[in-house]
């Protein structure tokens, strides 16, 4: 490194990261109604109301990587990298319209994840351990991610080694083990507050110094600045941003962390609630978009200072290269805490989720069928700690990119569980067979999209009729699976037993 | 359909409002432009930004149409 350990800004990281460490293990204590079941460890007792939610989900949606890679993507490849504004904008309408029915089944017939409702909706073990074995790979590499995130602020702050990563992993790996959702619920509300300060703080300042947001946009090349108009037979990159964000929307949900989030609020309402107030969110998720074009207009990219930097993470170095020319000491301590306590909260919650999905789907299902309550809580606080042993394993032996590539087909793969999810949420009539089907087809094309591009983007042009159709290959690959999934199951219904196996009630729904 | 019984939300025109920010979002060559900007930040940004606050604001009519018929049930 071309700088060295920067002491005021890592005495406050440091302070700030113990706080909350605390927090985290008081969270495990005070808790009235600990039956050590799962619902309790793995869902909070499904007892988080409105304002808990909010902080919860939005602690766990917009991770730490988040926070990095956006504003990383903006820097690099420009007006493309904005997407995840539209995306988020897509969310909520979503979120308000179709999951408070996954609530309301969830917490009339004892479900905690997605897995449990497919295998009461349409009686397919088979089905079930698709989507849960889904939903645990797809959010592997998300946990790997959000370790990167600490790795690339604890090299801002000029921490050599990799021992405090794992440090900081040990720490939550405990506070998770003990506390559960409830520890991850209390850190989320810290985490939050830093962040929304750090924005906040970041965007009046910044660009005052800089000169201010015309200056900002001015010194971003021109070609970077929109997307790629249409040529003739070709969409440029319009299709291509409009799919991405309207993939990633679809997807959003139905991550396991999402689901175990949104299963834990106290009633749809919250639900409903917070697909009203969770935006607050994306503002600051845009104005953080921006902070790519900030790092541009600073130049932080061809100071020597940052080189190294550079040279191990990328674009990802963007942000902390921009804080720590741009803040004194004691804030970079202030907005980097935000970013590695950021990392934390999610990675807490995806573990628990892939935790509550490997206990419930297949623990449960296949190895003992007959396990108590208390056994299956036991199981599910053991397993998240394998989960993020196996993250942290990951992120230390290998390159970092095949992090960022897995994750990228992660999304491809979760998008595919949306026919059996999301569709079974408003009808049965779809074949368990038939949706199995389509799911492999999606996971097969997507797949093979992404291998075609190299892993090194997601959109991959379709041509359709003469028509050069760039599109996200999530997207693509979903329609296939959604057509397949609705023909076949016209067909398989043809020779199905009558009635169709179903352990719900129409009025499980409202 | 296999769905038992009623007791299924009804449908209200009022749930069109949710289709709007998708029209307003996914239409990407409606805001694919830099003029006008306002305050040297290009139309593609501060529309964006905009509809942060308007894809909020298109789901309280709805939650409140929803709420109403909650409480009068």
């Amino acid at each position: 490194m071309a700088r060295g350990l920067d002491l005021t800004a890592t005495s406050i990281f440091i302070a700030l990261f113990a706080a909350v460490t605390v927090l985290g293990f008081l969270g495990a204590r005070g808790r009235k109604s600990d039956n050590g079941e799962l619902a309790e460890w793995g869902l909070g007792g499904r007892s988080f109301g409105t304002l808990i939610t909010w902080f919860l989900l939005g602690g766990d949606l917009y991770t730490a990587y988040t926070f990095v890679a956006v504003p990383a993507l903006v820097f690099g490849a420009g007006a493309v990298g904005f997407f995840a504004v539209p995306y988020t904008i897509l969310v909520y309408p979503l979120l308000f319209a179709v999951f408070p029915r996954l609530w309301s089944v969830a917490h009339a017939n004892g479900y905690v994840t997605a897995a449990d409702f497919v295998r009461g909706r349409f009686g397919s073990g088979l089905l079930a351990l698709t989507i849960a074995v889904t939903g645990i790979i797809a959010t592997m590499p998300y946990i790997a991610l959000q370790l990167v995130g600490i790795e690339v602020v604890l090299a801002g702050l000029g921490i050599p080694g990799r021992l405090p990563l794992v440090l900081a992993f040990s720490v939550l790996a405990a506070y998770t083990y003990m506390g559960g959702l409830r520890a991850s619920a209390m850190i989320a509300v810290v985490k939050d507050l830093l962040i929304y300060v750090t924005v906040i703080v970041a965007v009046i300042a910044i660009p005052i110094e800089l000169g201010g947001f015309a200056k900002i946009f001015a010194s971003v090349p021109a070609s970077k600045l929109i997307l790629a108009p249409m040529t003739t037979g070709n969409l440029g990159q319009q299709s291509g941003y409009a799919t991405l964000a309207l993939g990633s929307a679809l997807a959003l949900f139905l991550y396991p962390h999402a689901v175990t989030g949104l299963l834990s609020s106290s009633s749809r309402h919250v639900i409903r609630r917070n697909a009203v107030i969770l935006p607050a969110y994306s503002v600051a998720l845009g104005l953080i978009a921006l902070l790519g074009y900030m790092a541009l207009a600073a130049g932080v990219k061809s100071m020597p200072a940052y080189a190294a930097g550079f040279k191990a993470f990328g674009p990802n170095f963007a942000v902390p290269a921009l804080f720590v020319q741009m803040f004194p000491s004691w804030f970079v301590g202030v907005a980097f805490a935000a970013i590695g306590i950021g990392a934390l909260v999610p990675a807490a919650i995806m573990s628990i989720a892939c935790a509550n999905l490997f206990t419930r789907n297949i623990y449960k299902e296949y190895l003992s069928p007959n396990c108590s309550p208390a056994r299956e809580g036991q199981v599910a606080k053991l397993t998240s700690l394998v989960v993020k042993l196996g993250a942290l394993l990951f992120v230390l032996g290998m390159p970092q990119i095949y992090a960022i590539n897995l994750q990228l087909l992660g999304g491809i793969w979760i998008i595919q569980t949306l026919p059996s999810v999301l569709l079974g949420l408003y009808t049965r009539r779809l074949h368990p067979v038939a949706l199995l089907i389509g799911w492999a087809a999606g996971i097969a094309a997507g797949t093979w999209m992404e291998m075609q591009l190299g892993l090194k983007g997601s959109i991959y042009a379709l041509h359709v009729f003469g028509e050069t159709i760039p599109c996200y290959a999530a997207f693509s690959a979903l329609i296939l699976n959604l057509g397949l999934s609705v023909a076949l199951s016209s067909v398989f219904n043809l020779f199905a037993r009558n009635p169709l196996a179903d352990a719900t009630l129409a009025e499980d729904y409202v | 359909m296999t769905e038992r019984g009623g007791n299924r939300r009804r449908f209200r025109l009022v749930h069109l409002f949710l289709i709007v920010p998708y029209v307003a979002i996914l239409w990407v060559p409606l805001f694919n432009r830099i003029e006008p900007s306002i305050a040297g930040v290009p139309f593609f940004y501060w529309y964006q930004m905009l509809w942060i606050a308007l894809g909020a604001l298109v789901l309280l009519p709805v939650f409140m149409v929803e709420e109403r018929d909650r409480k009068s049930e």
